[in-house]
């Protein structure tokens, strides 16, 4: 176990890598910094002392090591709009973004599970079907549109909840379903397929011949095992929605990670951008290690593989 | 203690119907082991899963007959009343696969503990001692640092131990064996034979043994039916069936298997193949491969004959021969 964390968390360094160095090269591709940042007028002097303030004068390896050293401290420039440090900014943006993850994900696993369970024990019945129509609604209907939809009725029309913003515990429910929506469809149908192998394997049967109830069969000794790629879905899509689940965020106005990073791309605050770029690779990778470190507790097989 | 009678399951498939079990009567007294023998696709497995009204779902159904366990109608009972007071508790199972018969993420003791909590019969703590004591009976070594392992921990043969000490933790009546040695190495199928035994002789249990290993099945069971297209076409007593089986398949199977120490140029075998069982040819199922088939064979099943010692054979000639 220890061997392969070891060896998941040397490939996610290797990830993060490539992630700066993509990072760095779109930056020198997406045109002359100095262009934009001095007036038109500007002469070829100021040009020049301006790529040496900014560093742009050295050779490209030169350039690539000052980057990375001031990355790994956390360092990639100041923003252009708000004139502080761009990590720092989505830092402060960030717990706002792990609220929403954290309840969207609460959402999508409160539905999926015992929907996904009850689809397979009850398979062919009306909530296997119906469960497939909301899948498939769930897995075509773009999430912003659903989150536009619970404005218009259930905030607008019938007043029961805030429209956007974020404060109350109220304010994070539409935002939450909004966000939950795609994943709830996902992990219902992959809960259902892995628990329909489950409750097809030899050791099922050999608990129902030994006379446990149905019940116990299901909930503890079915769905453990049924759970495993649930976990990894759990994993990846938390991941997405922690490193900005920009589309909600904007129709919701959630001031967190993702719209920050929406409004920097606008506003071409390019320090901003990266660091979002960079937030949402590093927060990636950490989350698929804690995923990996999580079957270890499902599943023994892997502990000691 | 256990009287099926005229005992049908079928199995309702897209393409057909299977008669995989298709009218069995048998008696099984305790302290009884009763070989159950026929090829795959004979109806064996189906049989035992009967018993414990387990028949694959959504497929397979009793459709008629009796299965009486002390003097209880079983057949017929609701599910939940099967579960709590029959399944695990008067009548259990160990299955073929060792490989596949255990829960993978869940440590060998509480797989054992399982029916005794299931079947209230001690409480959480006392369960787990209790599970200790079951692996400790089918001879796992060092059964309680054992218990904390997960099935992946163990050898083949060893998770055929836990699966058996899952079966008789409640000191099931009936305890049915599906062919619980084909998966494993000669050495490990006598020193779970030898289990078997020990169990029996410990809990007096009844056991219908299915298999298709007619050495094991000697060595083992005291009567022998053997099973043919649904159906039990000969029974008898061990002695009795190995020296003068009546009939002709049973011949067949007799003939097919080698004897050590006896030359023999070539192994005789059934011609043939076994049949279709979405459809079983008329009249005797075997009538095709046998080779005293007559006319009549082909027109009707034949009746069921009583012999003199206490057997029974399904078969035209007999009848003749007694008429």
């Amino acid at each position: 176990m220890a061997r392969y964390i070891t060896k998941r968390a040397l490939q996610g360094l290797i990830a993060i890598f490539g992630a700066l160095l993509i990072v760095f090269v779109a930056q020198r591709l997406s045109g002359d910094p100095v262009a934009l940042m001095l007036p038109m007028d500007a002469s070829e002097a100021d040009f020049a002392a301006m790529r040496e303030a900014l560093g742009l004068d050295k050779p490209l390896l030169v350039q690539f090591a000052i980057f990375l050293g001031n990355a790994l401290t956390g360092d990639f420039g100041q923003s252009y709009q708000w004139n502080a440090p761009a990590m720092g900014l989505l830092i402060d943006r960030l717990p706002a973004t792990l609220e929403l993850a954290m309840a969207g994900l609460f959402f999508a696993v409160l539905l999926a599970v015992p929907l996904g369970v009850f689809s397979a024990v009850h398979r062919g019945g009306w909530v296997d079907r119906s469960a497939k129509i909301f899948a498939m609604l769930g897995q075509a209907v773009p999430g912003f549109w659903i989150g536009l939809l619970l404005i218009l009725f259930i905030a607008v029309e019938l007043q029961w909840l805030p429209a956007y913003g974020r404060g109350t515990p109220a304010h994070l429910v539409l935002p939450a379903i909004a966000l939950g929506w795609y994943p709830v469809a996902a992990m219902t149908r992959t809960l259902r397929s892995s628990m329909l192998d489950v409750l097809e394997s030899d050791y099922v049967r050999m608990e129902r011949a030994i006379g446990l109830p149905e019940r116990t069969i299901i909930w503890r000794y079915a769905l453990r095992n049924a759970a495993v790629p649930l976990v990894t879905m759990v994993g990846v899509y938390f991941a997405n929605m922690l490193g900005g689940a920009f589309v909600i965020e904007v129709v919701f106005a959630w001031p967190g990670v993702g719209r920050t990073v929406v409004d920097a791309v606008f506003a071409r605050d390019f320090p901003v951008v990266q660091a979002g770029v960079m937030l949402s690779a590093v927060v990636f990778v950490v989350m698929n290690l804690l995923v990996d470190l999580s079957y270890g507790f499902i599943d023994p097989r892997i502990r000691r593989g | 203690m256990l009287q099926v009678r005229d005992l049908k399951t079928y199995l309702y498939l897209k393409r057909g119907v299977v008669k995989a079990v298709d009218g069995v009567s048998f008696d099984l007294a305790s302290g009884e082991t009763l070989g159950l023998i026929g090829e795959s696709g004979s109806g064996k497995t189906m049989m035992g899963l009967s018993l414990l009204g387990l028949p694959p779902k959504p497929a397979g159904r009793i459709v008629a007959g009796s299965i009486k366990l002390d003097g209880r109608e079983l057949v017929g009972l609701d599910e939940e009343v099967l579960s709590r007071e029959v399944r695990g508790r008067q009548i259990a199972m160990i299955s073929q696969d060792p490989m596949t018969s255990l829960n993978p993420v869940f440590t060998v003791g509480d797989q054992v503990a399982a029916p005794i909590r299931a079947h209230h019969l001690a409480g959480e703590r006392s369960a787990i001692d209790m599970a200790v004591a079951e692996l400790d009976r089918v001879r796992v070594p060092s059964a309680r640092e054992r218990a904390g392992d997960y099935p992946h921990q163990f050898s083949g043969g060893m998770r055929q131990r836990v699966v058996a000490a899952m079966a008789i933790a409640c000191r099931p009546r009936l305890l049915i064996a599906d062919e619980p040695t084909s998966a494993l190495d000669v050495t490990i199928q006598v020193q779970f034979m030898d289990l078997i035994e020990k169990i029996q002789a410990d809990t007096g249990a009844g056991i219908l043994f299915i298999t298709h290993d007619l050495g094991v099945a000697a060595s083992l069971c005291h009567r022998i039916a053997v099973m043919y297209a649904g159906r039990i076409v000969e029974m008898a007593g061990v002695d009795r069936l190995y020296s003068d089986p009546q009939h002709p398949y049973t011949q067949g199977l007799l003939d097919s298997v080698p004897i050590l120490g006896r030359r023999q140029k070539r192994l005789k075998s059934i011609l043939g193949s076994p049949p279709d069982p979405l459809s079983p040819p008329g009249g005797c199922a075997f009538h095709p491969r046998c080779p005293h088939a007559m006319e009549v064979c082909r027109q009707q099943v034949p009746p069921t004959v009583a012999m003199s010692d206490g057997g029974h054979v399904a078969c035209w000639l007999k009848v003749d021969s007694t008429a």
